[in-house]
């Protein structure tokens, strides 16, 4: 793991002289940004695949004040059903509760947008803390958004059934560049530095050296890039396409593309419906291995560190009820639903020796009222 | 010669100062009404579309450059 130690000091300089040289572009003067709508929403979530049950709810309440600002806040709740492979292979079935709950501030002035958030994630054996600070600035009339954010996590691993402690930082530098292209068309950049440091990997998983499972083994460094490019068009009549591609990069030799489609027709004034494609190809971490000949300082089993192919189809239907109902000056109700296709081709089921694959369904209800 | 002189100094000021002059908007605002069309929104829904990018990046190697931020998970 050398060559992961030798990597992250050019890393640090780019992204320090990158996020200098935008800082310098972001005093160029601009025209007005606006706030986000007053908005009350509730959703439910549901996931299913490969073992794992996910559902819960989520709420989220925007209210602007002072003509200046908006505040927000978000509550998340994922309930957690587990067998999947990783724990029927190695431990016992398993159910656990994650909650976040999220406050944040926005606050335009002018030509820019500045954000401040905060969210707090716990679970029986996580705990995260996070910070978020972003300034989004109009450039040309309106024609160009430059977005600069920064996101700072301390989280806190555990293991239930032991006292091991252990600790993750994280910081995130973002950047992004949204562009008009024409009067029908816009293209975004976006750039995101994610460092982290302290123990990444999961201390329930085992890693195999000839069958026999051992605890894994992971750097305690992890630096990745992620650029990805993205437009979208009216391309007919209330008829918008949008097409994605991001390729992410870190140190630890995980290399990922990702290609997106998306479909969006407003079938009737208040109905409109959406189509999505999403194509993940990744190349495995440098020490990860199904099976390890031999012991090795750094060694995974993660499956979300192997080789994969990831394929999902996804809906969406949207119902604008247009009327005012009770306090709510407009609401509307989105139905989601998505099928994702996940293949390996170094992950092997131990129970049979064959290669790991697996469906999984995510279903979404969401409903938002507009005051 | 002084002449000629004068209109070089004259041409290299109009090309430095249109070099500092911002770009003036190529869509007019009037034309803007595609552009203002929800339907042109990157995220159309921005909590069904965090949740669904959650679900990506707690199964995938990859992630950033998404509006998926937020707190820690150890789903398996």
């Amino acid at each position: 793991m050398a060559a992961t130690e030798a990597m992250r000091a050019p890393l640090r300089a780019g992204v320090r002289g990158g996020f200098t040289a935008v800082l310098l572009l972001a005093c160029v003067v601009g025209f007005a940004a606006t706030l986000p709508e007053d908005l009350a929403e509730l959703m439910y979530h549901s996931y299913d695949g490969g073992g794992v049950q996910v559902t819960g709810p989520a709420l989220s309440l925007r209210k602007s004040f002072a003509s200046d600002f908006s505040a927000s806040a978000t509550h998340y709740v994922d309930s957690i059903s587990s067998a999947s492979i990783d724990v029927v292979t190695s431990a016992s079935p398993y159910t656990e509760r994650r909650e976040e709950l999220g406050v944040g501030l926005d606050w335009v002035q002018g030509d820019s947008l500045m954000s401040v958030g905060y969210i707090r994630s716990e679970e029986s054996d996580y705990e995260s803390d996070t910070w978020a600070l972003s300034v989004a600035q109009d450039f040309f009339g309106g024609m160009s958004t430059l977005t600069l954010g920064y996101v700072r996590g301390d989280d806190l691993v555990s293991r239930v059934d032991t006292d091991f402690e252990d600790e993750v930082e994280r910081n995130n530098y973002q950047l992004s560049w949204s562009q008009v292209l024409t009067s029908r068309i816009v293209a975004s950049l976006d750039y995101e530095a994610i460092l982290e440091t302290g123990f990444l990997n999961n201390p329930y998983r085992s890693a195999r050296i000839l069958g026999a499972q051992i605890p894994e083994r992971y750097p305690r460094a992890r630096n990745s890039h992620t650029v990805a490019l993205r437009g979208i068009g009216m391309v007919a009549e209330a008829t918008s396409l949008e097409l994605g591609y991001r390729w992410y990069r870190d140190t630890w030799q995980v290399q990922a593309h990702t290609l997106e489609a998306a479909a969006a027709r407003r079938i009737t004034p208040r109905l409109s419906a959406e189509l999505t494609y999403r194509y993940t190809t990744q190349d495995a971490a440098s020490f990860y291995a199904d099976d390890f000949d031999a012991e090795f300082e750094f060694m995974a089993r993660d499956k979300e560190l192997s080789t994969f192919d990831s394929h999902t189809l996804g809906a969406r239907l949207t119902w604008d009820f247009g009327a005012r109902l009770g306090p709510l000056s407009r609401s509307s109700v989105s139905l989601g639903y998505d099928l994702i296709r996940f293949d390996y081709d170094d992950f092997t089921d131990i129970r049979n020796g064959e290669l790991y694959g697996f469906d999984s369904h995510v279903f979404q209800v969401w409903f938002g009222g507009w005051f | 010669m002084r002449r000629r002189a004068a209109q070089l100094l004259l041409l290299s000021i109009c090309i430095a100062a249109s070099g500092c002059a911002a770009p003036r908007p190529w869509v007019a605002p009037f034309e803007r009404e595609a552009l203002a069309d929800p339907l042109m929104s990157f995220s159309r829904n921005a909590l069904m579309d965090k949740h669904r990018q959650h679900v990506f990046d707690v199964r995938e190697g990859g992630r950033g450059a998404t509006d998926g931020g937020g707190g820690g998970c150890g789903c398996n």
